[in-house]
């Protein structure tokens, strides 16, 4: 009974903040102005303009993702290697920026970015050519890389953490070779931190509106900023709701992922 | 257990307090402490207890106004503010929380009136209406065609600003077309709203910015396809900014942000200097005005807060506070000669001569604007 009692405002929290809201899209997305059920926000997914910026949306998140991999599965080798408890100052660094909002943090790019702009203030004065950098698919993939990197190496970190030091001794011992002893044990055995890390970036690269904005000058669409402007611009909730419900199912597939290869949860975050 | 609930409860904080910070903090009363009745639920006894509801844009008033009105009239505000009409429009449409005084925009004035939402304004508890350039009420017959609901509170107009130094004088943009010149590729600034963007290439084009043809704004719609590779950024409020910065050479701006940007120009002693065009071809006047929802359980009080905005001195310090035009002859007239003949901010009847205000279109024309934005945008 007590029990129960001290879950009830976490399902409220649930019911209220999770559940309704969830329904409310699926409410929206399947009816028209007049209150008549229909697919046509779901199928207008498929229209020339949306289909292109999903496209769009899954090949920067795809790239992003990818970098973000590349760059965060060396790093947290390194931060295992050095054996540093979970406490330790350098994941401390690394978790700090997250403190900090991250809309400032994008901002930030802008600046660092623009024409007139620190990088090319830099560049101007070691008298080489200033580039343009800000508003092009290569600023946005840049911050999605930026403000997602974390979320890609805090899972893969905690995963290395728990192998054991004995199997990677044995396979050396054994006459495996480091790219053997990578591609053997530590691969195979960080799959959940993989998976883990790449939906916790891919998902969110996917739904971004903001960095788009921010750093593509809102010249390049991306399915978030199509569901954003229908919400907040065009006032059409019915056509935001159904292109949001497509998006949920790139959700779900990562979950599913997520459920196949973490099935003990190692490959948390935190 | 009991950590759980802990790291629940911590990470409900952590949510509510980023939702907070997160929405801008479009809500709050007003500084003063005068009323600690304002009960949410106290409607039974609104009626005499002294309240005003009003809902307005972000920073579109001096805060020292409201705390002299409920001194004056002992009339307690309740303060609550809007980002965009959008966002404004449903909130009083399902009345959820009725408001007494809202601001909205000409287009939007239109589509509540077209939609009942709006009571008629008795205007002889508002005798500073008076006080009102009957221009801008001429104007206003656009969207207010008997001049009943509105009273006007801000105006202005949508122009080109330009970069002194990046921008040679033989250059120098004269017509909306001038943003298609290739001269100035990858420095234009372009607003990122469908009704703005499409009024530059409509007027650009000739015809009507309030247009419903469809070849007309297909033809519109082509024309801002071919200035995407010129375009640097679409933005919204960054262009002041942005031009400020010397990030582009021309930029399409609201005027209301010109005497901003001429004070900030000179503070940074810039080697350059922003300096605002109206287009030959017209281009949008737009009116902000003070507005009564029907379902206003107030009334009478928000005639007072409306007729407290249209004093000439009240009206000064708005206009001082928020930069934009003011309607309102009287406190024209207590402006200094400088400020008067700033023609950023108070251009020449002459040169409106062209222009035109937002109309609303209907809920069908609309979403075909939005539709082809859309087809710019992806482009």
């Amino acid at each position: 009974m007590r029990r129960k009692l001290l879950a009830g405002p976490y399902l409220i929290w649930m019911i209220g903040f999770i559940i309704i809201p969830l329904v409310l899209i699926a409410v929206y997305g399947l009816t028209d102005k007049n209150g008549a059920v229909t697919l046509a926000n779901v199928i207008a997914i498929s229209t020339p303009e949306h289909a292109k910026a999903l496209w769009l949306s899954l090949e920067l998140s795809f790239v992003s993702t990818v970098i973000c991999l590349l760059l965060a599965y060396p790093l947290a080798m390194i931060l295992r290697k050095r054996n540093i408890g979970r406490g330790s100052f350098i994941v401390f660094i690394f978790i700090l920026p997250m403190w900090m909002n991250f809309l400032l943090r994008t901002l930030a790019w802008q600046s660092l970015l623009e024409k007139n702009g620190v990088i090319n203030g830099i560049l101007t004065f070691l008298h080489l050519p200033p580039q343009s950098l800000i508003n092009t698919a290569g600023a946005i993939v840049l911050g999605m890389v930026y403000n997602f990197l974390p979320f890609m190496v805090l899972p893969i970190y905690n995963v290395l953490c728990k192998i054991d030091d004995n199997i990677i001794n044995a396979a050396r011992d054994l006459g495996a070779s480091f790219w053997q002893t990578l591609l053997f044990i530590w691969i195979p055995l960080s799959v959940p931190g993989i998976i883990s890390g790449i939906t916790m970036v891919f998902v969110p690269a996917l739904t971004t509106f903001v960095i788009s904005n921010l750093l593509g000058g809102s010249k390049i669409l991306l399915i978030g900023n199509v569901i954003e402007q229908e919400f907040t611009r065009g006032s059409n909730w019915h056509l935001g709701s159904g292109l949001s419900l497509v998006l949920m199912v790139f959700i779900l597939i990562s979950m599913a992922l997520i459920a196949k290869y973490d099935k003990n949860g190692e490959g948390t975050t935190f | 257990m009991k950590k759980r609930i802990f790291a629940c409860t911590l990470a409900a904080v952590l949510a509510a307090s980023a939702a907070l910070t997160g929405c801008g903090g479009s809500s709050g009363t007003s500084g003063s402490g005068a009323g600690a009745s304002s009960a949410a639920g106290g409607d039974s006894e609104s009626a005499d207890a002294g309240e005003v509801y009003v809902y307005n844009w972000g920073e579109y008033i001096d805060e020292e106004v409201i705390d002299m009105f409920e001194e004056e009239t002992g009339i307690h505000v309740v303060y609550d503010m809007f980002e965009t009409n959008e966002e404004m429009y449903p909130i009083i449409e399902a009345g959820a929380r009725t408001y007494d005084a809202v601001c909205p925009s000409d287009y939007m004035i239109q589509k509540m009136i077209e939609n009942n939402l709006l009571a008629e304004i008795n205007f002889d508890n508002v005798p500073n209406y008076s006080q009102i350039d009957p221009e801008y009420i001429e104007r206003s017959k656009a969207f207010d065609p008997e001049n009943k609901y509105s009273v006007p509170y801000t105006w202005g107009t949508v122009g080109i600003l330009y970069n002194t130094s990046m921008v040679a004088p033989e250059d120098v943009p004269t017509k909306w077309m001038d943003l298609w010149d290739e001269k100035f590729s990858g420095e234009i600034l372009m607003q990122d709203s469908v009704r703005d963007a499409f009024m530059v290439a409509l007027k650009a084009l000739g015809y009507s910015m309030n247009t419903t043809d469809e070849t007309e704004l297909a033809a519109a719609r082509d024309l801002l396809i071919e200035q995407k590779p010129l375009v640097q950024a679409y933005v919204i409020d960054q262009v002041r900014d942005k031009m400020i910065g010397g990030e582009a050479a021309i930029g399409v701006i609201y005027s209301g942000e010109m005497l901003y940007i001429q004070e900030e120009v000179a503070n940074l002693g810039l080697d350059y200097s922003l300096e605002y065009v109206i287009p030959e071809e017209g281009t949008n006047v737009w009116i902000d005005s003070w507005v009564i929802p029907a379902n206003a359980k107030n009334k009478e009080n928000a005639e007072k807060w409306i007729d407290f905005l249209c004093r000439p001195d009240i009206a000064k310090m708005n206009f001082e506070y928020i930069t934009y035009a003011t309607p309102n002859k009287g406190a024209f007239d207590l402006l200094d000669e400088e400020l008067q003949n700033n023609k950023a901010v108070f251009p020449d009847i002459d040169s409106l001569k062209n222009c035109e205000v937002f109309r609303y279109l209907g809920d069908d024309v609309d979403s075909i604007y939005n539709d082809m934005w859309k087809e710019v945008k992806s482009k």
